[in-house]
């Protein structure tokens, strides 16, 4: 570590620094009202004005599980969200690995294309996909959420990868396969030690992705296989609002992965800017 | 009998012809290496080689063995990359031992073979490091000790002395030449550098875009150039080469008539200096290099045709001098118009002994 220099107070430096927290403070207050709301009862949650001083509770959390089941929409998610990223990854990791050391003249446009489907409305495609699942009987079902998450990370997953790949020298595996390496010995004992960083990072992005996914959650799916998008939203509507379940119900569903990227967020960071700066 | 065979071995990138029908035998043990300009294709045929680039058409043949649609990983060879390619990710001994691992050795013989390799190369203290944690130099050694532990049919050579400075590309010279002589391998070698190539091969192929335009030994290719252009390529500095016209006074100068628009092939050692008037040309000093044991002296003649002598002694003459031009014609290399060989002069050094 190198030790941090001594700031000298200047006017520029400390109108940056009040600048800085105002946005963050600015970015930062939903949130954080959201959470203060998660510990009120719901009428401490209407009251104006609001309530700066109170005894927490954590009756919304209780009743919450009680009314929706929060275990099984949490595990939902994380059922689809894992396997998504984690079959996303075996189809991307491949292509990637072909795009970047087998290009050809189609490479660019394939990425592009692939790109491209990203830029569609994903309720342009919601009828066709609505009618797959049905009539392949896979609604509210976890593998159609599956199905359709992975579908819908593979472009930036594809892409992530392979500009990882990219930076890997491509000598370096055609010196394995000198040495007697068969394609898969390439792949696992190359070229994935050297790319873990950025398949960790797509990983996770991906990971991020499909848990706070909630068009076609809410959309495919209700409550067999709902996930936590899908729970929040409930508590939004048909019995009127309830700012304080909702605010329960949302902070357990944010929860497990904000928690996630704050102890991953050195490996977000390091692979997304990975190879745009170099 | 040849060892490594090449039969109208072709490769086209798109629409370019890069490699364009090349026949070579390579016999065993024998010490081969492409040279050439760069974008001749050198480096593209040792890949065909080494399979790592497929043949659009054509042969090769290892050691009896039809190789030409075999994988890199089936045909028992090795290389050294120009970047070393080192596994970042492994210790020196793991990138060594590498393809042993591979293909399932024994774990006592891997051992033995990685030291042994090591002792060779100097690489024992270093066999737990990381490839980052090595110099150049080093890093040199474990590619070319990563290729020795897998005794290979052939081992091939890619421009590896190139990331080297100049001290060191030296030493590494010396170091695989002994190292051929001491395994006997047979080695295939690419370089850009003609002294490289002079210095390390049992045979020397001259190739430019994408043809052979000679296979022979290094002093074959010096004494007996097939045409001009490996005249111009082996050699520092470069062989001088006169269109005859710009010397009308040697039109019947040498054993042989000049070619009609020939040319005319003198190496730097074959013109002496001499007073104003006294040579068959009188040329104005442009430059003089001192090297030392040698000086290169560069004039320009009376008729503008640029020319570089070579003298082991020190040189009384400085630029701006007025100086004679005295050329042994017999040790002149005479050209026809496209280039070709038309009349091989004696070797210079030996006849001034």
């Amino acid at each position: 570590m190198t030790k941090a220099l001594p700031l000298k107070l200047t006017p520029t430096l400390l109108a940056r620094t009040l600048v800085a927290w105002s946005v963050t403070l600015v970015l930062f207050f939903p949130l954080g009202w959201l959470i203060l709301t998660a510990f009120k009862t719901e009428l401490q949650a209407i009251e104006v004005p609001p309530l700066l001083v109170w005894t927490p509770t954590l009756e919304n959390f209780y009743e919450v599980q009680e009314r929706s089941d929060y275990l099984l929409y949490a595990k939902n998610s994380l059922v689809t969200s894992v396997v998504s990223t984690l079959l996303g990854l075996a189809i991307a990791a491949p292509a990637a690995y072909s795009m970047a050391f087998f290009r050809t003249k189609r490479t660019r446009d394939i990425l592009l294309w692939m790109l491209s489907t990203k830029m569609m409305p994903a309720v342009g495609a919601l009828v066709p996909i609505y009618v797959l699942a049905q009539k392949a009987e896979l609604l509210d079902t976890q593998l159609a959420l599956i199905i359709v998450f992975t579908l819908s990370n593979l472009p930036i997953m594809v892409w992530m990868l392979y500009s990882h790949f990219k930076d890997i020298p491509h000598e370096i595996l055609e010196a394995a396969r000198m040495d007697g390496a068969t394609l898969w010995q390439e792949f696992h004992r190359v070229l994935l030690p050297l790319a873990v960083g950025g398949l960790a990072s797509c990983g996770l992005l991906c990971l991020v992705l499909s848990w706070n996914e909630a068009f076609w959650s809410l959309n495919l799916s209700a409550a067999k296989a709902g996930t936590l998008a899908a729970l929040i939203a409930s508590y939004s509507s048909p019995e009127g609002l309830f700012w304080a379940k909702l605010s329960a119900a949302s902070f357990m569903a944010i929860a497990p992965i904000v928690v996630f990227g704050w102890f991953s967020q050195k490996q977000l960071v390091q692979g997304l800017t990975f190879g745009a700066v170099k | 009998m040849s060892f490594l065979q090449l039969k109208g071995v072709e490769k086209n990138f798109g629409p370019v012809k890069v490699i364009k029908g090349i026949d070579l035998d390579i016999k065993k043990g024998e010490f081969v290496v492409f040279v050439g300009p760069s974008g001749c294709g050198k480096s593209t045929l040792l890949r065909l080689i080494a399979g790592l680039e497929s043949l659009d058409a054509g042969a090769m043949h290892l050691d009896g063995r039809d190789i030409t649609s075999l994988p890199s990983s089936k045909r028992d060879l090795a290389m050294v990359f120009q970047s070393y390619a080192l596994y970042p990710h492994m210790s020196v001994y793991d990138n060594m031992s590498f393809a042993l691992t591979l293909a399932k050795a024994d774990k006592a013989v891997i051992d033995e073979k990685v030291k042994r390799a090591a002792k060779i190369l100097s690489l024992e203290p270093y066999l737990d490091r990381q490839p980052k944690d090595l110099s150049g130099g080093q890093r040199q050694r474990v590619a070319i000790g990563r290729a020795i532990v897998r005794a290979p049919k052939v081992f091939l050579f890619d421009e590896p002395l190139s990331n080297l400075d100049a001290a060191l590309r030296g030493q590494t010279r010396v170091e695989i030449a002994k190292l051929h002589r001491d395994l006997g391998a047979t080695t295939v070698y690419v370089t850009h550098d003609q002294v490289e190539a002079m210095t390390l091969a049992d045979r020397v192929v001259v190739l430019r875009e994408g043809k052979i335009e000679q296979v022979g030994t290094p002093l074959e290719l010096y004494d007996k150039p097939a045409n001009q252009f490996v005249a111009q390529f082996i050699g520092t500095p470069q062989m001088n080469v006169l269109a005859s016209a710009t010397v009308p006074q040697m039109a019947n100068a040498f054993a042989v008539p000049i070619p009609i628009n020939g040319f005319i092939g003198l190496r730097p050692e074959s013109i002496v200096l001499t007073g104003p008037g006294a040579g068959q040309l009188n040329a104005k000093v442009d430059l003089v290099e001192a090297l030392g044991a040698e000086t290169l002296i560069y004039v320009t003649t009376e008729h503008g045709a640029q020319l570089v002598a070579r003298q082991n002694t020190r040189a009384d003459v400085k630029a701006g001098d007025e100086v004679g031009v005295a050329i042994d014609t017999r040790t002149a290399h005479l050209f026809d118009a496209q280039g070709r060989i038309a009349h091989t002069g004696a070797v210079a050094g030996a006849l001034a002994v």
